[in-house]
């Protein structure tokens, strides 16, 4: 896989992944490009197309679109199911996840998709493995982060 | 959100995006940003030190920052601070900053690296594994320097944990696949390859993408992946759809790792070991038979899943090719999915079946699908699955089939999308040409693309029917009448008029006999449409008409009139201009003998590649064509459409040094001199001054033919020789040439073809060939890594004569691919034109990122003046009246020089050969002496060179003389030969 973009119905980008070295540049006008091709298309039709020398592959949940570029020896289905595995990991991490979930944790949905994809190979498919690992950071995350607490708050609050 | 809360301590994180959220206009968010930028920028410069959480926290809004689009230049020092920091969800937040937001600071490297390497050493999986992520999320060939030798080694230890195993295959892959050169292959391969057999799914879901990659390369070293790949594929296939617990996804076991085995198989041929083979076959026998059974879930995911591993299957069908049975299973799958109700798997089935297509085994049983197919190109709703359905039927179409296909595709021309027209009508005027029985129906075939998609019908299509016409005399006088018939029609399309004046201008004669199309009936047809052309129309029927006086006499005094009238003769544009007098002159001046040897008919075509199915391939990548021009399914159907006479065969070898100046290679060269009038000629060319003769232009045959080539591409680069505005990739974006440019310049002043250049990534071959003063160019570039280059671009620039401003040499490149993959070649075409003479050669500059980094390259293209020599023979009564009359000191130029190499004199006499000019026998007294003689063609003037080489064995020494009409030229030329010897 080369890339993976989440965005918003209105053409937001959510997330975007690149395993592939590219400038920022050329990754702004990919993501234009792409988003623009993907929102025009009709409901009914296929998840696939071709784009450049690339399969796009992608799937919209609720208001959010989830796409893949993928190389043309790779298999469109799977990719596709990959797409959906990283959904169901989101959801059972979030509860009923949404893009607001998204938004507001960012960063994990980073590290999910870190822990199920790396490189743009699919690096563990259970879905307990993954969000254990997630699961095992956030415990560490709470013991260290309950002697910060009282204090953050009140810094952030100063800040606003 | 109650998974969420115990870990979510930033509220500030959340206010910040609250308040964007909130913001009602761009302006808004982009001040809101600005303020927290200049808030986060006075926390990280104040005195107080920062507490992690706030580092954090900062930092996590810089990336938020960053991911909406903004740019972000500072905070990477606080990242690495987190980086080094005790507390994973620091650390993790630090990781995570650098991975997206790489920067390329050296010193920010070496400290990030540092972090990582104390990572990769604490023995704790969790540290290790962020570690590892990062260097496979960066992937730089710097973070590839400084651990590809490490990862092999965490990879394989005994003591690694299974998620860390997993993390470093991945890892290890993309610094493999960025920087192959870095990563050490040795003893590790071998216990990579058992991590096929690890108890932990998830250790072998990542080894096999590693492996598949790296067997690529190295597939003997890794040949024994096959049998283990195969175990493990069977084993999974044939488990029940519990078995495999948590990697059971929707009632099938492993998906994702089966299609993972089935891609890696597909690295090697069917396994040799009889007992593997029977066990791979029947895995994939198994695989076809469960797509038969009713499906365990009615979930959408259940099918895809299952269908996934379905399509992997006959994938590796496919590229055993091998076993009929299987092929023909795999097709009647294929087969039911083309009526599928959902649309995805339609899809595939289409896109699967053409590689089937190309089969002997199954492509009668593709054909038998024909009308489900022509039904689906009819009828799809989604644009992506007819085109599809469209590249089906390209791919089964033979013989038997042609004339429905053929019709079908023209008939879904008319609607189809605007997008996909013109690789429609590509593709119907190749499997027109390549399954003709009859050329009539070619015909027929090609001038219906023009009715129905003239705007697609690229140059390539219309030059080619020209090309096959000229070359089968038994379809001229069908295609003369076909033309003449079409051009009826009250509006038809330009290229009709390009067609029809071509061919009539030609073969207009054989219907000459029916009044209904006589002479000038032909000719004010064809004068008709004049006015409503383009330029370039107008100037091909002007060719038209002057052949028509040759054709028919009768016609002459109309024709006259017409070159004569003041819109031709005075038209501003220059060609038209030029051709109008030209043949009005032609047509008064010379005898009707004259005028037939000058107006002949068309010789064939020199056989090449069919120059659509090039395009075709340039414009769907390699192996585009490949059902097509194999030729290998269909043997028999080389008879008509193959061998035997002067063919229009689509598949001839793509060697372009076979015939490199194309179509205008075919006609006798204009040649001047030589023969009869070369005294004259030479007097004129070689007296001084810019002797600019206009009657030295293209002679009407070349006029004629020039229409043929493509003229203008259809991106000029820019290479225009602009010295002084420097509009575009102007001579000061080019860095300096390479320091060897000079010599590796040398060695190609007296031969066209070779290695230009050639380093560790890249190689540059030349081949080249002038003619007067046009040459064609091909450089192939070579990418010698296993890497894809990206933002490949080679541009042309020339310097130019900076005092003058005026370019000597006009140079047309075609724009190549940005991309050029591992151990491809990509082949860029040069025109060239010699508008005056000229010292210094074009840059040609050459920039690719490789590996994420930039590479620019500055050669001197292998164009001297000398290129552009026509050689002259003469007696040596005139070479010596010559010599006399170029006798003033600035006409002469001699150089005195030792030899470099052994002095032979048959390389010496090759070497002046390749230099361009003649050589005279008995010019020199003594016969050791070499003597030459040719004219320097440019467009402005021609300058006549003399030459004389004298070596002397015994001093190991030669002097060389030039004398020419022109002080630089001489030279120029002299220091140039001087160098060869």
């Amino acid at each position: 896989m080369q890339f993976m973009l989440l965005f918003s119905r209105q053409g937001k980008l959510r997330l975007q992944k690149w395993y592939v070295p590219l400038s920022d540049k050329e990754k702004k006008k990919i993501t234009r490009e792409l988003v623009q091709t993907v929102l025009a298309r009709k409901p009914k039709m296929c998840s696939f197309l071709e784009w450049r020398d690339l399969k796009i592959v992608y799937k919209r949940y609720a208001s959010l679109y989830f796409c893949c570029a993928i190389e043309d020896q790779d298999n469109e289905l799977i990719t596709l199911e990959i797409i959906h595995r990283y959904v169901e990991l989101l959801d059972k991490y979030f509860g009923s996840v949404c893009e607001l979930d998204i938004i507001f944790n960012f960063e994990k949905a980073y590290f999910i998709l870190d822990e199920f994809l790396l490189g743009g190979e699919v690096q563990e498919t259970s879905k307990k493995n993954v969000l254990k690992a997630i699961e095992q950071a956030d415990l560490l995350q709470e013991k260290t982060e309950n002697m910060y607490h009282s204090k953050s708050f009140i810094g952030c609050k100063k800040a606003y | 959100m109650p998974a969420v809360s115990k870990g979510d301590g930033m509220r500030g994180l959340a206010v910040f995006i609250s308040d964007i959220r909130n913001c009602k206009s761009k302006e808004a968010e982009i001040k809101r940003i600005n303020k927290e930028l200049a808030n986060i920028r006075s926390k990280f410069k104040g005195d107080k030190a920062l507490d992690g959480y706030s580092k954090k926290k900062y930092v996590c809004k810089l990336l938020f920052i960053f991911l909406l689009g903004h740019d972000i230049d500072f905070g990477h020092m606080e990242a690495v601070n987190l980086l080094s920091s005790n507390k994973y969800t620091e650390k993790q937040i630090g990781y995570l900053f650098i991975s997206v937001l790489v920067n390329s600071n050296s010193e920010l490297i070496r400290l990030i690296n540092n972090a990582i390497k104390n990572d990769l050493a604490s023995r704790n999986p969790t540290f290790m594994c962020l570690a590892l992520h990062c260097i496979a999320n960066v992937g730089s060939r710097e973070m590839g320097e400084a651990f590809a030798a490490d990862i092999p080694r965490i990879l394989v230890a005994g003591d690694s944990m299974d998620s860390v195993k997993q993390s470093a295959a991945l890892c290890l892959l993309r610094l493999y696949k960025a920087s192959p050169d870095l990563v050490p292959m040795g003893e590790w391969t071998a216990r990579v390859v058992h991590l096929l057999n690890d108890q932990h799914m998830g250790v072998v879901t990542a080894a096999v993408s590693l492996i598949t990659c790296l067997c690529k390369k190295n597939p003997d070293d890794f040949k024994t992946c096959i049998s283990l790949a195969v175990s493990r594929l069977s084993r999974i296939v044939s488990s029940a759809s519990t078995d495999l617990q948590d990697y059971t996804y929707y009632f099938v076991p492993a998906p994702w790792l089966s299609v993972k085995l089935l891609r890696l198989l597909q690295c090697y041929p069917p396994p040799e070991d009889a007992a593997v083979k029977g066990r791979l076959v029947e895995c994939l026998e198994t695989v076809l038979n469960k797509a038969q059974e009713p499906p365990k879930s009615k979930k959408v995911q259940h099918s895809n899943a299952k269908n996934a591993i379905l399509f992997e299957t006959i994938s590796l069908i496919i590229h055993y090719d091998s076993e009929p049975n299987l092929l023909v299973r795999a097709c009647n799958q294929l087969g039911q999915f083309l009526q599928h109700r959902e649309t995805n798997l339609r899809y595939l089935a289409l896109e699967s079946m053409c590689t089937l297509a190309s089969s002997e085994f199954s492509h009668e049983a593709v054909k038998t699908h024909i009308d489900t197919v022509i039904n689906a190109l009819k009828t799809e709703r989604d644009v992506s699955v007819r085109q599809r359905a469209a590249d089906l039927l390209y791919a089964m179409c033979d013989r038997s089939n042609a004339k429905q296909i053929v019709s079908e595709m023209l008939r879904y021309l008319e609607t189809a999308d605007y997008a996909i027209r013109e690789e429609i009508v590509l593709k119907v005027a190749i499997l027109a040409e390549k399954y003709a029985v009859d050329y009539s129906w070619y015909v027929d075939t090609i001038l219906n693309l023009i009715r129905i998609a003239g705007d697609y019908v690229s140059e390539e299509v219309w030059y080619r029917v020209l090309q096959i016409v000229t070359n089968r005399d038994d379809v001229q006088g069908y295609a003369a009448k076909t033309v003449f018939e079409a051009l009826q029609a009250p509006a038809c399309h330009e290229n009709m008029v390009k067609v029809g004046g071509y061919i009539l201008g030609e073969f207009g004669n054989l219907i000459a006999g029916d009044p209904r199309s006589s002479p000038p009936v032909q000719f004010s047809l064809l004068h008709s449409k004049f006015h409503l052309c383009s330029v370039a129309t107008r100037a091909l029927l002007l060719s038209t008409y002057i052949k028509f006086i040759n054709l028919f006499p009768e016609t002459k005094a109309t024709i006259q009139g017409v070159l004569r009238a003041g819109s031709q003769l005075r038209n501003a544009d220059v060609e038209l201009q030029q051709r109008a007098v030209e043949y009005l002159t032609l047509s008064s001046v010379a005898s009707t003998d004259v005028l037939a040897t000058v107006l002949e008919e068309m010789p064939p075509f020199p056989e090449r590649e069919s120059s659509i199915l090039a395009k075709l391939k340039r414009k769907k990548g390699p192996g585009a064509g490949s059902a097509l021009d194999d030729g290998r399914r269909d043997p028999s159907s080389n008879d008509i459409n193959g061998g035997v006479e002067p063919t229009p065969s689509t598949v001839s070898t793509p060697s372009p040094s076979a015939d490199l100046l194309g179509l205008r290679a075919a006609p006798p060269p204009a040649a001047p001199p030589a023969t009869s009038g070369a005294g004259n000629l030479l007097v004129d060319v070689f007296s001084d001054g810019p002797a600019a003769q206009p009657s030295l232009g293209p002679t009407p045959e070349e006029a004629f033919l020039s229409e043929l080539e493509p003229p203008a591409p259809e991106s000029p680069m820019a290479l225009l020789a602009d010295p002084a505005p420097a509009a575009d990739p102007g001579p000061e974006d080019i860095g300096p040439p390479i320091p060897e440019a000079d010599e590796l310049l040398n060695k190609f002043v007296c031969k066209n073809n070779g290695v230009l250049f050639e380093n560790q990534l890249l190689q540059i071959g030349v081949k080249s060939e002038f003619r007067q003063n046009l040459g064609r160019m091909y450089l192939f570039y070579g990418n010698k890594t296993s890497v894809q280059f990206q933002n490949f671009s080679p541009t042309v620039v020339h310097p130019g004569d900076l005092q003058t401003h005026i370019l000597p040499l006009a140079v047309q490149t075609k724009r190549v691919a940005a991309q050029v993959d591992g151990g491809a070649q990509v082949q860029q075409v040069l025109n060239i034109e010699c508008l005056r003479d000229f010292l210094t050669p074009p840059l040609l500059s050459v920039r690719f990122r490789y590996g994420g980094a930039p590479q620019s390259l500055t050669l001197k293209l292998p164009v001297t003046i000398n290129k552009f020599f026509q050689p002259t023979e003469m007696a040596a009564q005139d070479f010596f009246q010559r010599w006399k009359q170029l006798s003033l000191p600035q006409q002469e130029a001699q150089k005195i020089f030792k030899a470099n190499h052994p002095m032979d004199a048959e390389v010496t006499k090759a070497k002046l050969l390749g230099f361009g000019s003649a050589l005279l026998d008995n010019v020199d007294p003594n016969p050791e002496n070499f003597v030459g003689a040719g004219i320097i063609q440019t467009k402005a003037l021609q300058v006549g060179c003399l030459l004389r080489l004298e070596p002397n064995a015994q001093a190991q020494m030669y002097r060389l003389t030039l004398r020419t009409s022109k002080e630089p030229v001489s030279r120029h030329l002299c220091e140039l030969l001087a160098q060869q010897f």
